[in-house]
């Protein structure tokens, strides 16, 4: 073995002993685990019904904008965390990027597929915004809405456009960062106005949320359709040379 | 009474077809096997929030955590395997 910290005990034994040392603590480390996380879980059964805060969160939801407790603790209460995830997505995006260009993409597609495409795709567009507008006041909202457009471009690779129907480098780049900059310049405008940051006078909540709920789900749908084309978009460059490029 | 025992038969089902998947998808050796069975994972597992009175939760985990996940890993094991013939082609 090459590795350093294996170079001073060359014996074989003794490494075998350390390993199965190694082992024994880790399954002393784990039982402890186990035990200390089901005494938690038996203490909060047996908690009784003290006052939480989930009480006070219901209580409050008239007056974030919205109706649907879900989209006004992500969009309202804890808007801090949607906008780290949109950022953790737009981080993500990026490290695929920086692996290189995107593979070429798939044949193109014959016509009975082609025909079950352009159903399809208008369906999940459309889905796509019913989600995004009935995360108001039911189950919905943006991640599911941005997921139907991001299913959307997966359709439209597989059938053989390499870019998943996404627009050109320059174009894909600004709408993968209209989420983040969208919910940022909200918050900071809020703040000018000496609200703070993110803390929306209730009667503008709902049209501010809706406003950020827009951006982030056109944002994630092309997050995650980039994310499957798997790479940097080489159809700007004029000098790429995929024959899907060309006219027919 | 009946339909109580039924309903607690129905989430055993559903508990243990959920552990059992997830064993499966962890202990498959092959990569793309491995995927398919994440993905009967992550949909089962949006059974199992919807259950829980959770759709919310339930969408997400069926567009977000089967769907374009499940998309992203096979595309991923596709490249894998293509990485390992190339490598294995590049050896001898």
């Amino acid at each position: 073995m090459t590795d350093p910290t294996f170079a001073t005990r060359p014996d074989p034994a003794r490494a075998a002993e350390r390993d199965r040392d190694l082992k024994l603590l880790l399954a002393v480390l784990l039982a402890l685990l186990g035990v200390t996380m089901t005494a938690i879980y038996a203490l909060a059964l047996n908690a009784g019904a003290a006052p939480r805060l989930a009480d006070l969160a219901l209580a409050r939801v008239p007056q974030t904008g919205v109706d649907n407790p879900v989209t006004a603790v992500l969009l309202n209460y804890r808007a801090y965390d949607t906008l780290m995830e949109l950022a953790v997505l737009l981080a993500a995006l990026l490290g695929i990027w920086s692996l290189g260009p995107a593979p070429a993409g798939f044949q193109r597609s014959g016509p009975v597929l082609a025909g079950m495409v352009s159903w399809v795709v208008p369906l999940l567009i459309v889905a796509g915004g019913y989600m995004l507008w009935v995360g108001g006041y039911a189950p919905g909202g943006a991640f599911q809405a941005g997921a139907l457009l991001g299913a959307a471009g997966v359709i439209v690779r597989l059938a053989g456009d390499p870019q998943a129907g996404l627009p050109g480098e320059a174009a894909q780049r600004w709408l993968l960062v209209l989420g983040v900059l969208v919910f940022t310049l909200v918050g900071l405008g809020l703040m000018l106005f000496g609200a703070g940051f993110l803390t929306y006078p209730p009667k503008l909540a709902k049209w501010l949320i809706l406003l950020i709920e827009s951006a982030a789900t056109l944002a994630i749908g092309v997050a995650l359709a980039a994310a499957y084309v798997g790479g940097r978009p080489t159809a700007t460059s004029p000098l790429d040379p995929r024959p899907s490029a060309q006219p027919k | 009474m009946t339909q109580l025992v039924l309903l607690l038969l129905f989430d055993a089902v559903l508990l243990i077809t959920l552990l059992g998947l997830a064993l499966a998808a962890v202990l498959s050796p092959e990569p793309r096997r491995a995927v398919m069975l994440f993905i009967a994972f992550g949909l089962w597992l949006a059974l199992v929030w919807a259950r829980l009175h959770a759709p919310d939760v339930a969408l997400a985990e069926a567009a977000i955590g089967a769907g374009l996940g499940g998309a992203l890993m096979l595309a991923a094991a596709r490249r894998a395997a293509r990485a390992r013939r190339q490598d294995a082609e590049a050896e001898p």
